[in-house]
């Protein structure tokens, strides 16, 4: 069984609460940061930690940290990105809805090591009823003095405040977050500048994910050092995978980095096999965006080694034979599944959340969309499958943010893997004639 | 044709912008107050996505022009800087819906749970397509991206509530339970307490 | 300072300045289009992905290259950097490509389109495009629209460059009309029938790089390649005065402001002098306005040519091919 670090007390009645939390160690990370280390030194052992971003990049969050502005006088920003809409993935949801107070702690840590007086969170619209729970989680570290002017005593202050979205996966990318947390369109910036300079209202900004922040609390209760044991090479620590898809116990679990994938899909610790008696097809480890990968290549490496849940094993081969961890969205396949239906509601996906400012994702993500309708539907042509390649290789790099990587990933690694499907599909004449 | 944002077409050309009668209640104005206060000077739009939020749930689950133009000048903005966030985000409607919107998830893990079947079986049974509102005014049927829900798929949402693992036995529950309870839908429901 | 090449060209300019800025420094063909930056309206650029360019060095401090392609209106140039426009193949893919989507969902209007002739988009597709389409699906399309009784909106041409919005929040009071929706979805609108008539309002005309914005005055009165363009001004008190009146015969049937050779208004003029003077009595007529021999409204239009000038500029040009630099970078045969 492996350590626990952020859902050790999950099931413990009254976790959501202040008091509950509290006895089970909740905020001691706020007593150790505020009243025995400066700030740089609560960045060094988020460095030392060598936690990366839990949201889906992966970029070493103590790196980002240390690159915000000092030397501006203006007021700095943390903003927590709690708008969770990658496909697949609803690690945030659960830790937000059952221990709200981790993220209330990482997060005043965080501020804290930052110098930000105010931190926001932007949480998706559609979970607005975890809204009100972080607002009660909210006003009781404010009440028991965890929250607002000196805490504990200290002359460090902070105000933290909920902000909802308001249905808009493009918000997940931090410059259009805030943009929206400005009140404007959700279209993201070009950078340069990085938000580290010119962030939320022109001032220095860092913007993480919920579980990044979480993940600050064990960080600063054993030590960075301690967290960087765990786990393999560059993936230290836990991570909170959302398994979701044709298995038997869909859910969300916190693994070490490092566990083997056959294990994690098979083992009944985790996933607990394939539902039905079936076998594996397919398997999109990390959210939708992230290449799909066949049954033998998610288990193994092309090279023939094991596959292990880490940033690194994940990528091996590439974009080839590779794929990403992403944002832990582990979505598996039975062979059953329609590959080109899944790959139609991916790219429905991305077509209905582009922004629409720039042209290759605004006209390339709705005509993927239409060749792959028509491909399932039984009324494609054979040079179709070549054009959706080369749509998606037109997109991809030349666009002002990843979610034109996002939409091309998929649909290039799904033909490469199962061009068979494809072929089947753009010569049948119907889509009664694909089923049967 | 897609002028879906142009709410009325073909009506005179007015300079002036349209005449505002619409105002929230007390406490409704109380709470937005309470939300513009948490932005620092000046930045009072970053309070547009928040008031427009209460602004649909005050006035029948929809955002006319009226009441965009009255959340405009709310927060000193110009009525086009709100028309341009209202219809750009998928929560906020632009047309009136039925008095529950019911928004069935679409995307991957719901589909390969079984969503298709979901959705089918409500436009079945109530004989409408996506998009439309049942004839007695009461359902609205959406389909909506990834809700954050793939472990427990497939599922929908009504107002702020989640319904999840759904079955069409399920479904027909729940529809009648919406139906008798003949409350309008709303994102805030659990909001307003706080 | 920083001096850097682009195609093989060394050009130094100010710190701060875009790419393409330097490139337009240079002149010619290297110079990357540009459907929607603007260099007179600020915060303008780098959604159409057209102006593409690869950096091969980013600077001499760090000669990496910079993993994407970037857009060359918005990234500012570094000591020591190597820019490949024409020169890298993979640019000219992704330029074919950008003119590709640009085209996807735009209309064959070019028949009945004002703008024919002098559009930036069928010069694009002139240059980079493929000569059919491999788009066989539906095209989103919209009703057109009056936007103000003088301005007709075809949202269906629309490539969603943004610089009208621009116009209107920087050059007008009040701004009511803006993009609504989302994605491929999105329009240019006012959401509710308003109309746009504030007074330089009238330049959204000028800055649209495809006949989405057009003059309803001048509608369908004549193609124009078969009017005369005349540099003209009048005194006026709101704007510059400085025009170019497009003519058949004595006939005034257009007045637009004047374009540099990048096709951007360096001087906006208002509404009046726009819309209500199409007596040709109303203005001092300077001159033929000089139209570059690429463009076909350059048929059959005559105009004195200043041989100094041109001497001046072949040799400026020849320079550049070398690479050394002459003194009056500035002097085009434009201004």
């Amino acid at each position: 069984m492996g350590r626990k670090l952020l859902l050790e007390h999950i099931n413990e009645p009254g976790i959501q609460t202040f008091d509950v939390y509290r006895k089970r160690g909740g905020y001691a990370s706020v007593e150790k940061a505020l009243k025995t280390m400066s700030p740089d030194a609560v960045t060094e052992e988020v460095k030392k930690s060598g936690l990366r971003g839990r949201g889906g990049a992966g970029f070493p969050a103590g790196m980002k940290w240390s690159f915000i502005d000092k030397k501006s006088d203006k007021p700095r920003y943390l903003v927590v990105n709690a708008d969770e809409s990658e496909p697949g993935t609803f690690k945030d949801r659960y830790l937000m809805e059952k221990i709200p107070h981790v993220l209330i702690e990482g997060m005043i840590v965080a501020s804290f090591a930052l110098g930000a007086k105010t931190s926001f969170i932007y949480i998706r619209g559609e979970y607005m009823y975890i809204v009100g729970i972080l607002e009660k989680a909210i006003q009781e570290a404010y009440a028991k003095g965890f929250l607002g002017k000196n805490i504990l005593g200290t002359d460090y202050s902070l105000d933290i405040y909920v902000h909802p979205g308001a249905g808009a996966y493009i918000c997940g990318e931090e410059t259009a977050l805030l943009e929206s947390l400005e009140g404007k369109r959700g279209n993201p910036r070009l950078k340069p500048p990085f938000p580290a300079v010119a962030g939320l209202y022109a001032s220095p900004t860092v913007v993480n994910n919920v579980e990044t922040i979480a993940a600050v609390v064990p960080i600063i209760n054993i030590g960075g050092d301690e967290y960087a044991k765990i786990g393999i090479g560059k993936s230290t620590g836990t991570k909170l995978i959302s398994a979701s898809g044709h298995i038997n116990k869909p859910g969300v679990y916190e693994i070490e980095l490092g566990v083997p994938v056959d294990e994690f899909i098979y083992s009944d610790e985790y996933c607990g096999g394939i539902w039905k008696n079936r076998r594996l097809k397919a398997v999109v480890a990390g959210g939708s965006s992230v290449p799909i990968l066949p049954a033998d290549l998610i288990l193994t490496t092309a090279k023939g080694e094991p596959r292990l849940m880490t940033y690194e094993s994940l990528a091996d081969g590439g974009f080839l034979t590779g794929t990403m961890l992403g944002s832990g969205g582990f979505i598996v396949m039975d062979e059953m599944t329609d590959i080109v239906k899944n790959l139609y509601t991916f790219a429905r996906f991305y077509h209905h959340e582009s922004c629409g400012q720039c042209s290759p994702c605004r006209e390339g993500t709705g005509w993927m969309e239409k060749i792959l309708h028509r491909l399932h539907h039984g009324h494609g042509k054979k040079e179709d499958i070549d054009i959706l390649v080369d749509v998606a290789k037109k997109i991809e790099g030349n666009t002002i943010c990843p979610l034109g990587d996002a939409a091309a990933w998929p649909v290039a690694s799904a033909v490469r893997h199962f061009r068979k499907e494809f072929e089947a599909a753009a010569m049948a004449h119907s889509h009664a004639e694909l089923v049967a | 044709m897609h002028n879906e944002w142009r709410s009325t077409k073909n009506k005179q050309l007015t300079t002036k912008g349209s005449k505002v009668d619409i105002k929230f209640s007390s406490e409704a104005l109380a709470t937005a107050n309470k939300i513009i206060a948490r932005y620092p000077q000046g930045k009072q739009k970053s309070a547009l996505i928040p008031l427009l939020h209460l602004a649909q749930s005050e006035f029948d689950g929809w955002l006319s022009p009226e009441v965009m133009d009255y959340v405009a000048s709310l927060l000193s903005i110009r009525p086009i800087e709100v028309y341009e966030v209202a219809t750009f985000y998928s929560m906020f409607n632009t047309k009136p819906v039925g008095k529950c919107l019911i928004e069935v998830c679409q995307t991957s893990s719901c589909w390969l749970r079984g969503s298709d079947e979901i959705v089918d079986h409500l436009k079945k049974k109530w004989n409408i397509e996506v998009g439309e509102t049942t004839a007695d005014g009461i359902f609205t049927l959406k389909t909506v991206e990834c809700l954050g829900s793939c472990g427990t798929a497939p599922m929908l949402q009504c107002g702020s509530d989640f319904h999840e693992n759904l079955t069409v036995e399920k479904v027909d529950e729940l529809v009648e339970k919406l139906k008798s309870k003949g409350e309008r839908s709303s994102y805030l429901k659990s909001l307003v307490n706080s | 300072m920083a001096k850097l090449t682009i195609d093989g060209v060394e050009v130094e300019v100010p710190d701060g300045t875009t790419i393409l800025n330097a490139a337009r420094q240079i002149g010619g063909a290297l110079v990357p289009p540009a459907m929607c930056y603007y260099s007179t309206l600020k915060d303008t650029g780098g959604k159409c992905r057209v102006c593409l360019v690869k950096v091969a060095a980013g600077s001499a401090k760090d000669p990496r290259p910079m993993p994407k392609l970037v857009a060359s209106c918005r990234t500012p140039v570094a000591d020591g950097m190597v820019v490949q426009n024409l020169t890298s193949p993979e640019v000219l893919e992704a330029r074919k490509g950008v003119v590709e989507f640009l085209l996807l969902n735009h209309p064959l209007d070019c028949p009945i389109c004002d703008q024919a002739g002098e559009c930036d988009l069928q010069n694009l597709a002139y240059e980079h495009g493929a000569s059919t389409t491999r788009y066989e699906d539906e095209r989103r399309t919209f009703e057109k629209i009056d936007i103000g009784d003088k301005i007709q909106l075809h949202m269906t041409r629309c490539i969603l460059c943004y610089r009208c919005t621009f116009v209107a929040d920087q050059l007008t009071p009040g701004r009511v009309h803006g993009v609504l929706g989302r994605g491929d979805k999105s329009e240019i609108s006012t959401h509710i029938q308003k109309a746009v008539d504030n007074d330089f309002s009238g330049n959204m005309i000028d800055v649209c790089p495809v006949g989405a914005l057009t003059d309803k005055t001048f509608r369908f009165k004549s193609r124009v390649w078969f009017t005369k363009p005349m540099d003209a001004h009048r005194n006026c008190t709101k704007c510059s005065g400085k025009v170019v009146l497009w003519m058949k015969g004595n006939d005034v049937l257009r007045v637009s402001a004047r374009k540099d050779q990048y096709g951007e208004v360096k001087e906006y003029i208002c509404n009046e002098c726009r819309f209500d003077h199409k007596n040709v009595n109303d203005w001092t007529v300077e001159g033929p306005r000089h139209i570059d021999k690429h463009s076909v409204i350059s048929q059959n239009h005559y105009e004195k040519i200043d041989l100094q000038k041109l001497k001046k500029e072949v040799e400026r040009q020849l320079e550049f091919q070398k690479g050394r630099q002459l003194p009056e970078a500035n002097a085009t045969l434009n201004s």
